[in-house]
């Protein structure tokens, strides 16, 4: 019988040697004598598409509900429980996966690669948190974002980020933002999903180092509000903007400010600016030096991240699968290196010419080259801009939520005296006292 | 700078604009992207094609037991008695004793048809997606077995892991009407 099974091997191996196309029928189905019916091949079906109709209608109501809450209702409370549903639903229900942050990459690629095909359902999950904020300001990152609530619910002993640090650990968000168009738009990888922190911990599953990044987050989340949100969320960079131009925004008071200081402390996530002081002639003076000085050094600094992004253009490139297995297969052919990877013996089985593969790795990498220039331009760009911006005059009576960083929590309703006043919980004449 | 509330101040005009041209934007891609996109959603598939049967697939994924699994194509086998799929390099008898068998869990079923005809059907709940038994029937079998991912265990990443990590390029997104390129049928050609 072992003999049998050998001799069976070899004239095998000779079939699939001699004649490539009997392969395929190497053994002829067989004919039975008595009526056999063949087995069905299992096909379980995904689910189906309805229910991605009902993740965007949850979506939607959600971020309705939300803009409720955090504009009229003014309750912290019911905020949270919002924010522990749709943590459940879009997180551990629907395993983080349909996401806003990570449709960015989705309408990235359709823009730029004609035969990618967006699910509608994809562009709702992009376009309707955005439409939302222009409205009400960030009540999506406020409770319906699963990977915002992970965070709030860690968020234990906050301290306060000096600005200073804030504003230059914010750059690294544009910096990722910037890197995950780029490969987006190249087709070479989904950033943005690959080191997703906190997906892991939604599906109880995932790669060690993913896992061991999210934990690390979520640490530093006990101290520092919402880590992922304010210093790395692409999509929280355009919430950002876009929540500047709001028509309706968080109040922290529901009436007029007394100026009591009692919410000064209450944001951790360093979004409530103080009142202004008069600025003296002086400051405005070297400001305005600072002004002209900035908007010289604005070009300087843009072409310098260019060149910077043409610099890391090669690196960058090789995150391409195609730039890699070109690579890869020049420097085997070379002699460079030694022996070859599943993807060399791969590509060399489909018997397609190097030369092909050359060119076709060319083109890419010459396009990621192109938009890496680019994005490394738009990086430099928004750092000086925030430059700029230092010098900007602006001045505020009240204690006022900052429009772009304030994420809509709720959790400085309740420090105002004038939020007890409107529940009814004390009188009017007792506030104003102070 | 109190702003009164009739006055146009030129921040407030600029915001203004600013904010009509995003929903505009936001409009413009909404059209576009609805009259270009597809209201069915895409799924991960492997073309049996192209698949080298690496072994990624059974590490690579997301869920700790993966969702890509070895189907079988009944009307593409030929029922061998000796299967290249079911039997190691070296058995020592043509049985279904655990040594001579070639999958690491045991997921495939050797049932006698009928003389010399053998049904081999394959265990779902036991397989791993590691994909030897699909090396062997491809090299010297008709290539019935092969792999899939299954979509009642996939959770359709937005960028699949094994994806990443196949070296033939053999996973792509699939309308989910059609969720399969199965052996035998016109989906593989």
């Amino acid at each position: 019988m072992i003999r049998l099974s050998y001799t069976t091997i070899i004239i095998a191996f000779l079939f699939c040697v001699s004649a490539p196309v009997w392969s395929v029928e190497a053994f002829p189905p067989p004919e039975f004598e008595n009526p056999h019916p063949l087995p069905e091949t299992m096909t379980p079906q995904p689910r189906q598409d309805v229910y991605e109709y009902v993740d965007v209608a949850v979506l939607l109501a959600a971020l309705a509900v939300s803009s409720y809450l955090v504009l009229s209702k003014r309750s912290r409370r019911w905020i949270f429980v919002l924010m522990i549903f749709c943590l459940v639903y879009f997180g551990f229900w629907r395993e983080g996966c349909v996401c806003p942050i990570g449709s960015i990459q989705n309408v990235t690629l359709a823009i730029f690669d004609s035969s990618y095909v967006i699910p509608v359902t994809t562009v709702a999950f992009f376009v309707l948190p955005l439409v939302f904020t222009l409205f009400f300001g960030r009540t999506f990152c406020a409770a319906v974002c699963p990977l915002g609530a992970i965070q709030d619910l860690v968020l234990l002993r906050p301290l306060s980020v000096p600005k200073w640090l804030e504003g230059a650990l914010r750059l690294c968000a544009y910096v990722y933002l910037a890197a995950a168009v780029l490969f987006a738009a190249t087709g070479s990888a989904f950033v943005i999903c690959r080191y997703d922190p906190f997906v892991s911990f939604f599906r109880l599953s995932g790669s060690l180092n993913i896992l061991v990044f999210g934990f690390c987050l979520l640490l530093i989340g006990i101290f520092v509000g919402r880590p992922y949100c304010r210093f790395l969320c692409p999509y929280g960079v355009i919430l950002r903007q876009l929540s500047r131009l709001s028509k309706r925004r968080v109040t922290i008071t529901p009436d007029e400010c007394i100026k009591c200081r009692l919410c000064e402390d209450s944001c951790p996530f360093g979004a409530i600016k103080q009142p202004t002081a008069e600025w003296p002639a002086a400051d405005y003076k070297r400001n305005k030096r600072t002004l002209a000085i900035m908007l010289v050094l604005l070009p300087v600094l843009v072409l310098l991240g260019g060149w910077a992004g043409l610099t890391l253009g090669p690196a960058a490139s090789r995150v391409h699968e195609t730039v890699r297995l070109a690579e890869r297969i020049y420097a085997e052919d070379a002699g460079l290196v030694e022996g070859t990877t599943d993807a060399s013996d791969a590509f060399r089985a489909t018997g397609t010419a190097p030369t092909a593969l050359y060119s076709e790795a060319s083109v890419i990498r010459g396009n990621i080259k192109f938009g890496s220039a680019l994005a490394g331009a738009f990086v430099a760009l928004v750092a000086g801009l925030k430059l700029i911006a230092l010098s900007r005059r602006w001045q505020t009576q009240d204690y006022e939520a900052d429009r772009a960083g304030c994420v809509a929590c709720g959790r400085c309703f309740e420090y105002c005296p004038k939020e007890h006043v409107r529940l009814g919980e004390k009188e009017q004449g007792a506030v104003n006292e102070r | 700078m109190p702003e009164s509330k009739d006055k146009v101040t030129r921040r407030g005009f600029l915001r203004e604009g600013l904010w009509g041209t995003s929903l505009a934007a936001l409009g413009a891609a909404v059209g576009f992207f609805s009259a270009k996109g597809s209201k069915a959603d895409t799924v991960w598939q492997i073309d049996p094609n192209k698949c080298t049967q690496c072994g990624n697939c059974a590490t690579y994924c997301v869920l700790a037991e993966s969702a890509v699994k070895c189907v079988h194509a009944y009307a593409v086998c030929g029922y061998c008695n000796i299967c290249f799929g079911y039997f190691g390099a070296e058995p020592s008898d043509i049985n279904t004793g655990a040594e001579n068998q070639l999958c690491p869990t045991g997921a495939i079923k050797r049932t006698y048809v009928e003389d010399p005809y053998y049904e081999y059907t394959v265990d779902e709940k036991l397989c791993n997606g590691c994909g030897k038994c699909v090396k062997g029937c491809n090299t010297f079998g008709n290539g019935s077995l092969f792999l899939q991912v299954r979509h009642d265990r996939c959770v359709n990443c937005n960028e699949c892991s094994i994806a990443v990590a196949c070296p033939s390029d053999a996973f792509k997104r699939v309308s989910a009407d059609k969720p399969y390129l199965l052996k035998g049928t016109d989906d593989t050609q």
